[in-house]
């Protein structure tokens, strides 16, 4: 039993989070160049080393398609989206498009909605399928484990946030933070992500290992996970007071990004029910 | 990361296994945490001529010295075979440690081996009818008189105490000091003159706790552990171990409960969408605080000390129980406190219902806890 990442990964983390916070919305091209891009296709590297760099851009509330490049898992260089009930995100900043059926298109069509400032959906036109390799099992497992771990990374700075802002913004003569109607709340807050983290670390755990307890274990994370990192952007928001809901403050983006996600294949409900099932079952 | 056991663990894993099948006593796993019955000190004491009492005490007071995955192991196969767990809870979880940290020679020597081999049962003296979650407002007296201490006093909550041989007793020892200086920390002999025990009957209708009172009880100056005025860091290091490794205890309990409430849910054919996916919320919050156990557990073989994470898992744990045992009442149906064998059964689900609103006031109050996590984690300012 050892529930932690190797010194390797640690080191990953810390060189992504560096580079995150200087470029928050780094290019395709600056990805690759730090060996990002192509991480699950090499030999060297596991779902755990891609689960710290999922994390990480959640953490950063990275806008790109670098996710779904890497767990759409097509062979060559074109950047790839995924179809995700319907829709594609980053339709114009991609090339190819996976679909469910596992038929990839050129990514030519429409966008015709945007979740936030980063992130826009299209529909994608149906231009000469081509069959895509893998199968879409494999994919959707990959795709709700790297949302939970997404998610657990955007929840964490959320709260972060407004720990910061509780420990510094007096009322009454006292910082907020000294309340207990404010530090409870956080407090919750918290202790929702730090499930889900353990949750989504087991999920990628299993995907790595095409453990047999990967279908329940990505069904966990990304439900717990998507339910967390909407609740700790939603107690940030209540401990910023006004500021926490204007325009101006980063935290709507992190919160309207936590919300397509917790709906995105489904929210948390779709996957207790399979899991139900499941328990039920024999 | 490996979430596998080891080729060792795996092998320790089949030992517990293979030695429950051999000692468990037929019909204890079915009797729930009521009153304590004699088999169950037969069954600590093969536990304790076992090795598994104490694991991970150093092996200098009679421990194991293993590793806490062991003590996660052992607790998790207890919990498997449902079987009753060792007597000595508070000897080995809080006495123990804490007398191995700040104890003399001659109390390791006197107390700890028997504390293993439950050859001696020890209860807790810290809360009383005005000091719950505020230790240090304690009104119990502790006198010095020259040859011995003087304890008059009333305490709470005490688990164990109408079998206990000692408690670990924290009260005024030094009544004009600065609070949380004015504390002091005593072993008292329960068979001593002055030491009354009664039954204190909770919601459940069951006598689980007891009040103890202190009336003019003789205390010789050698059981005093650090000195007067001492009592608020010797009790937080007895709080640090009950909460340090008690997460992986609760885990295992409450997957027990989870594997009771699919097989309800079985039973009675549960096809209610909404009853399923609260059964299946309830399993992964199982998970997840397994899985954050699991974390805790690396940070404290790699680092020594417990990562932050694990502060939250009783916490966690007390509400998961609550919401868990009321969802089985609900799949029980209407009338479901009914305990004839009509609507519930035994009354098992009856008794875990109202016992588990125990559980978020018992080892740190919810409020308490957040308070910690609040403070000591998330580095909040402090509120009081």
């Amino acid at each position: 039993m050892d529930f932690s990442f190797s010194s390797e990964q640690d080191d990953l983390r810390r060189e992504a989070r560096a580079f995150l916070e200087a470029n928050p919305s780094p290019s395709m091209e600056q990805l690759a160049g730090l060996g990002w891009v192509g991480i699950l296709k090499s030999d060297d590297f596991t779902f755990l080393d891609a689960a710290v760099i999922f994390e990480e851009l959640g953490r950063a509330l990275y806008h790109g398609p670098y996710l779904l490049n890497e767990v759409a898992g097509q062979p060559g260089d074109e950047v790839w989206s995924i179809e995700i009930d319907g829709y594609v995100p980053h339709l114009e900043k991609v090339a190819r498009v996976l679909r469910p059926d596992m038929t990839a298109e050129q990514a030519q069509g429409e966008t015709v909605a945007a979740v936030d400032d980063g992130l826009e959906l299209g529909r994608v036109s149906r231009n000469g399928s081509e069959p895509a390799q893998g199968s879409w099992d494999d994919v959707r497992r990959r795709l709700l484990a790297g949302f939970a771990l997404y998610q657990v990374g955007l929840g964490s700075k959320a709260i972060e946030m407004a720990i910061e802002y509780a420990g510094k913004r007096e009322q009454f003569g006292k910082k907020i933070g000294t309340y207990q109607a404010i530090s409870h709340s956080l407090v919750d807050g918290y202790v929702a992500i730090e499930l889900s983290r353990s949750l989504a670390y087991w999920a990628a755990w299993c995907v790595a290992e095409n453990d047999e307890q990967v279908d329940l274990a990505v069904a966990s994370a990304k439900s717990q996970a998507g339910e967390a990192a909407v609740l700790a952007c939603e107690k940030s928001i209540q401990a910023h007071g006004g500021i926490g809901f204007t325009w101006e403050h980063p935290l709507h983006r992190y919160y309207k990004r936590a919300l397509w996600l917790e709906g995105a294949l489904g929210y948390g409900r779709v996957h207790r029910a399979e899991i139900a099932q499941s328990l039920l079952a024999g | 990361m490996e979430l596998r056991d080891t080729p060792e663990e795996a092998a320790f894993r089949q030992e517990v296994r293979e030695f429950i099948a051999a000692n468990l006593p037929d019909g204890s796993a079915k009797r729930g945490a009521r009153r304590f019955e004699d088999d169950d000190r037969a069954w600590s004491q093969k536990l304790g001529e076992a090795g598994y009492a104490g694991l991970t005490w150093p092996k200098e007071y009679g421990g194991s010295g293993a590793p806490y995955s062991h003590q996660a192991i052992y607790l998790e196969e207890l919990a498997r075979a449902e079987a009753p767990s060792h007597l000595g809870v508070i000897g080995l979880g809080m006495a123990g440690p804490t007398i191995i940290a700040w104890g003399t020679d001659e109390q390791k020597e006197r107390y700890l081996s028997k504390i293993l081999h439950a050859e001696e049962i020890w209860c807790q003296g810290f809360s009383e009818p005005d000091a719950g979650s505020d230790l240090a407002a304690s009104r119990t007296r502790i006198e010095d008189q020259g040859d011995h201490f003087l304890v008059n006093g009333q305490k709470v909550w005490s688990s164990f105490a109408h079998i206990a041989d000692f408690c670990i007793l924290v009260g005024q020892g030094l009544p004009d000091a600065p609070k949380y200086k004015n504390l002091t920390y005593l072993i008292v002999d329960m068979h001593a003159p002055g030491v009354e025990v009664r039954p204190l009957v909770q919601i459940t209708g069951h006598p689980e706790f007891n009040e103890i009172f202190f009336t003019d009880v003789k205390v010789p100056k050698e059981n005093i552990l650090g000195g007067v005025g001492d009592g608020w860091q010797v009790a937080m290091t007895t709080l640090l171990h009950e909460r340090g490794t008690l997460g992986f205890a609760l885990s295992a309990t409450l997957d027990v409960a989870v594997r009771k409430l699919i097989a309800l849910a079985k039973e009675r054919k549960v096809t209610d969408a909404i009853l399923l996916d609260r059964i299946a919320r309830e399993w992964i919050e199982l998970q997840a605080l397994k899985y954050t156990n699991y974390r805790s557990l690396t940070a404290l073989q790699k680092t020594g000390v417990p990562g932050p994470e694990g502060s939250a898992s009783k916490l966690v744990w007390s509400e998961n129980n609550q919401r868990l045992t009321k969802l089985a009442l609900e799949i029980l149906g209407s009338h479901a406190q009914l305990t004839n064998g009509e609507s519930g059964g035994d009354g098992y689900w009856q008794y875990q219902q109202l016992r588990s609103r125990g559980n978020t006031i018992e080892a740190g109050t919810s409020e308490i806890l957040r308070n910690i996590v609040a403070e000591r984690v998330l580095g909040l300012p402090r509120s009081r």
